[in-house]
């Protein structure tokens, strides 16, 4: 077994974490990081977000258009007070990116530029083409080799939070390459681990976004907050998942069913034209895009592909090639690899795909959680900015914001915690090791992870889809508990040290089945339709009884507890959600 | 009451071929020596040799061990070789090869198990060339540099760089010499030092223009041929090349630097 000690530990190194690791460094060069993820840095799944990221830079745009456009296309579910943060630093943020050489697409006259999103008053979306989540990630990847003091853990597997006496003191990982048990320790722990949308069998998400961050925080007696809040995005192409970035509809791209009819004006978006047009019609919020999809499929509007999909079609074609080429080259690339469509020549054919997980790690407007030294930020953390829906293009900037924040919050704490008594973490570790051993040792067992995996796959799509509804949640409920009992008899069948991806997989299973839990279970409590959360039992916004921030504590082995938060109303008082025509 | 199931990974009704993947295993725990192992897998028309892989171990071989995340040719975490050239598996699509598919780990470096090697190498050179930006004039405090499109236009392509390694295992000279920083960190080096906010050409050159820097490149090209993100390092080290002469001309003829 290897101990390290370290001054600020992060767990994760997508956009969250490495700028939470390069805010610790500019701050005080002095501070050791320890900055550990289980991929390559630039791995990390913020390389594949594609649109961009909102930040107010010029008139007409104000910082209160994308304050307003934020809690209301989050329901009113955001903290107000976070929201006013955020759009306050986003523009620095996205400004110190530039700085550091992200290849920002510009303007004739080599200002940055910036195009419209859905949900969003005005164009304040920045972009590098659509590539944008890419060069994010490898401007912050490249810019922090500049620091010394940042010390990475590549292809190192967090498992367990070490806590004493209220306070986060360290973790438990295991290094993949050789299988070696590794102990960190430090005053600040950061968590960045990113979305869980792997709970769901058909996501944007890659293969490592398997919530194992928001888990383990979960575990350590830490609330996941408004985690039932799950956003589907309408674009995706059938059979990957991969998706069609909202630019493409930002650029004039449209939706069309069988019949060839912009269906989306019959859900209180139109009228369709003049085209392209902010907050109506295609440039709605992601919900209720993906939301009037559902109800096209009900009517029998939408497309069979050859596999048996249910599609409707994005068609881009009025664009033209070189415009395409220059703004989208993306969109072309991958619906010609992936479904044989070239976009210039014909519509591509898409559905609506599992893609962010609004609801996270509980914590206040400063990233801290209520165990004392941790921290979290990123998609794995619920500030909360996004409330019951997120706008596209804000977390990328979200993920800047308050990962920059995070790391200063915790630099600040490990300076004042210099002279911490030393903590015997022994029982705590060998605890962490022996499950995994546990899991190593068994040999027989009749659970495997597919079978598991598949049937929570089933349960989630099944209860906790685009619609809800009482009865299908009850039952996954106790589902969950059923495939959370047998998880502890999975056997797996690779019993090697190096490089084992099947334990990893095992572990990640693990997670995925405890976030899975307080997702259907935070679902069934929220008896109103907000945001991303329909139910079809209750279709309406309640105000008045759930007008609040949804807490899941764990039970340990037994169901999580639901309780509530309220919300941060600072300023602006529920209203309705206009798009459309009405809208201003 | 929901959208139809759509299984991921699952094998539809539709259009199944069966293919043989003869895949090069080596645990170094238990296997003296690599050997290679052989799996039918039923695949859609759709596949990609990386779906095969996660059929094999979802459903035959649980053991077999494999980089992958984004499944769309952006994270450069699935480089293989597949039928003896280096591919990302999640761009090669199983419709375009035989129904024999060799698949190997990237060759030139250093096997840890089964098909996932040893990539330090990339991410130390990484580094070594300064693969960041220096500032020609400091920036202003929140007001972002002009760059005009065509000044960006200038070193775009070379910001597509993935750093999936590709062009490592295609390199006889990554082969040769163990300290040959190679073609994606060089071509990174030379993304910033055109990039016109940039101003640390010359102090990247105490590495590339080292003894293992741009000179090592015989210009054979095959990092350009695999390259999936059309980065073109070989032309990237010409251009160093070029530049670099200059810069010794130059400074013989008392002219000073050239950045
Ligand atoms: C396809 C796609 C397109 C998108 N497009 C946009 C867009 O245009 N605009 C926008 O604003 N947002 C977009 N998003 C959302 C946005 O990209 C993400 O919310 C954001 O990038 C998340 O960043 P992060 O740093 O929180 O997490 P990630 O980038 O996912 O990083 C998570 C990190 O945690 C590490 N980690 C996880 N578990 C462990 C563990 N157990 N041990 C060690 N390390 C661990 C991983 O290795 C990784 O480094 C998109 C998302 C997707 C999927
Ligand atoms: S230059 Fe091309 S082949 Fe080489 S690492 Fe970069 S993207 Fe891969
Ligand atoms: S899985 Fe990401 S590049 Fe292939």
């Amino acid at each position: 077994m290897q101990t390290f000690h370290a001054d600020v530990i992060i767990v994760g190194a997508g956009g969250a974490g490495l700028s939470a690791g390069i805010a610790v460094a500019e701050q005080d060069p002095s501070l050791r990081v320890a900055l550990v993820s289980k991929v390559y840095p630039m791995r990390s799944h913020t390389v594949a977000a594609e649109g961009g990221a909102a930040a107010v830079i010029r008139a007409p745009d104000t910082l209160e258009d994308h304050f307003r456009d934020t809690v209301s296309g989050g329901d009113w579910l955001c903290d107000q007070d976070a929201v006013d943060l955020f759009v306050a630093e986003a523009p620095k943020a996205l400004t110190r990116l530039e700085h550091w050489g992200c290849p920002w697409s510009r303007a004739e006259d080599g200002r940055v530029q910036v195009r419209s999103f859905g949900g969003m008053k005005n164009e304040r979306t920045w972009f590098a083409a659509d590539k944008s989540g890419f060069h994010i990630l490898h401007t912050l990847f490249q810019t922090s080799q500049r620091f010394p003091s940042i010390q990475r853990f590549d292809e190192v597997y967090a498992l367990d939070l070490l806590v004493a006496e209220g306070a986060v003191g360290g973790l438990t990982g295991l290094s993949m390459q050789t299988g070696e048990a590794m102990v960190l320790l430090a005053p600040s722990v950061i968590i960045a681990t990113g979305g869980a949308g792997r709970v769901f069998p058909f996501t944007t998400n890659g293969a490592i976004k398997t919530g194992d961050g928001m888990a383990m925080a979960y575990r350590a007696g830490v609330a996941l907050k408004d985690i039932e809040f799950m956003q589907y995005h309408p674009t995706g192409l059938p059979g990957t998942g991969i998706l069609i970035t909202e630019g493409a509809r930002g650029e004039g791209g449209i939706l069309v069913n069988k019949d060839g009819y912009r269906y989306l004006q019959d859900y209180n978006l139109g009228p369709p034209d003049p085209w392209p047009r902010r907050k109506a019609m295609e440039m709605g919020p992601r919900d209720r895009l993906s939301q009037a999809f559902w109800h096209e499929q009900k009517k029998g509007r939408t497309i069979k592909t050859s596999a048996g999909d249910d599609v409707v079609h994005l068609d881009i074609r009025k664009l033209g090639e070189k415009f395409i080429d220059e703004r989208l080259p993306m969109v072309r690339e991958l619906s010609r690899a992936y479904v044989g469509v070239d976009p210039v020549v014909a519509p591509i054919p898409v559905r609506p795909v599992v893609h962010y997980t609004m609801g996270g790690i509980d914590t206040n407007i400063d990233t801290a959680t209520d165990l004392a030294g941790l921290y979290a930020a990123g998609e794995c953390a619920c500030v909360s900015i996004n409330g019951a829906n997120r706008l596209g293009s804000n977390s990328l900037t979200e993920i800047l914001v308050f990962g920059t924040r995070a790391g200063l919050q915790a630099a600040d704490r490990a300076r004042s915690q210099v002279d911490r008594p030393a903590t015997n973490w022994d029982a705590q570790i060998q605890a962490s090791f022996g499950k995994v051993s546990g899991l190593m040792a068994r040999t027989a067992g009749n659970e495997s992870i597919v079978g598991l995996r598949g049937q929570l796959h089933g349960l989630m799509e099944g209860a906790a889809g685009i619609y809800r509804e009482d009865a299908p949640l009850r039952a996954a409920c106790a589902e969950i508990a059923g495939l959370r009992r047998r998880y502890r008899e999975l056997a797996i069948s690779d019993h090697s040290k190096v490089f084992n991806t099947q334990l990893f997989q095992a572990l990640e299973l693990g997670a995925m089945l405890e976030i899975g839990e307080a997702m259907v279970h935070s679902a069934l409590a929220r008896r109103e339709s907000r945001g991303a959360h329909q139910r079809l039992d209750f279709p309406q916004r309640d105000d008045v009884q759930f007008l609040h921030h949804s807490i899941a504590r764990s039970g340990g082995q037994d169901a999580p507890s639901i309780e509530h938060k309220p919300v941060n109303i600072s300023r602006w008082p529920p209203g309705e959600r206009v798009y459309g025509g009405a809208a201003k | 009451m929901n959208p139809s199931p759509m299984p991921v990974s699952a094998v539809g009704a539709n259009a199944l071929r069966t293919i043989t993947l003869e895949v090069f295993r080596f645990r170094p725990e238990q296997d003296p020596l690599p050997s290679w192992q052989t799996y039918q897998v039923p695949c859609r028309e759709e596949w990609v040799v990386l779906d095969a892989l996660n059929y094999i171990k979802d459903h035959l071989d649980g053991s077999l061990s494999y980089r992958w995340s984004c499944h769309m040719a952006v994270c450069g975490s699935c480089g293989m070789m597949i039928n003896g050239k280096p591919i990302l598996s999640c761009k090669a699509f199983v419709r375009d090869f035989p129904d024999h598919i060799r698949v190997e780990p990237l060759g030139n470096l250093t096997v840890i198990r089964d098909l996932v090697v040893k990539q330090e190498r990339l991410l130390a050179n990484l580094s070594a060339v300064k693969s960041w930006l220096i500032p020609k004039t400091p920036a202003a405090a929140d007001e972002p540099y002009r760059q005009t499109p065509v000044q960006l236009d200038q070193y775009r392509h070379l910001s597509m760089c993935i750093n999936c390694l590709l062009c490592y295992a295609a390199c006889p000279q990554v082969a040769l010499n163990e300290g040959y920083l190679g073609p994606a960190a060089l071509a990174l080096a030379h993304r910033y030092n055109l990039d016109s906010r940039d101003g640390g050409t010359f102090e990247r050159m105490q590495a590339t223009a080292s003894a293992d820097g741009i000179w090592e490149c015989s210009f054979v090209g095959e990092c350009s041929e695999v390259c999936p993100k059309h980065v073109d390092p070989a032309g990237a080290i010409q251009q160093m090349k070029l530049a670099s002469s200059l810069d010794w001309f130059a400074r013989r003829l008392g002219l000073g630097e050239r950045s």
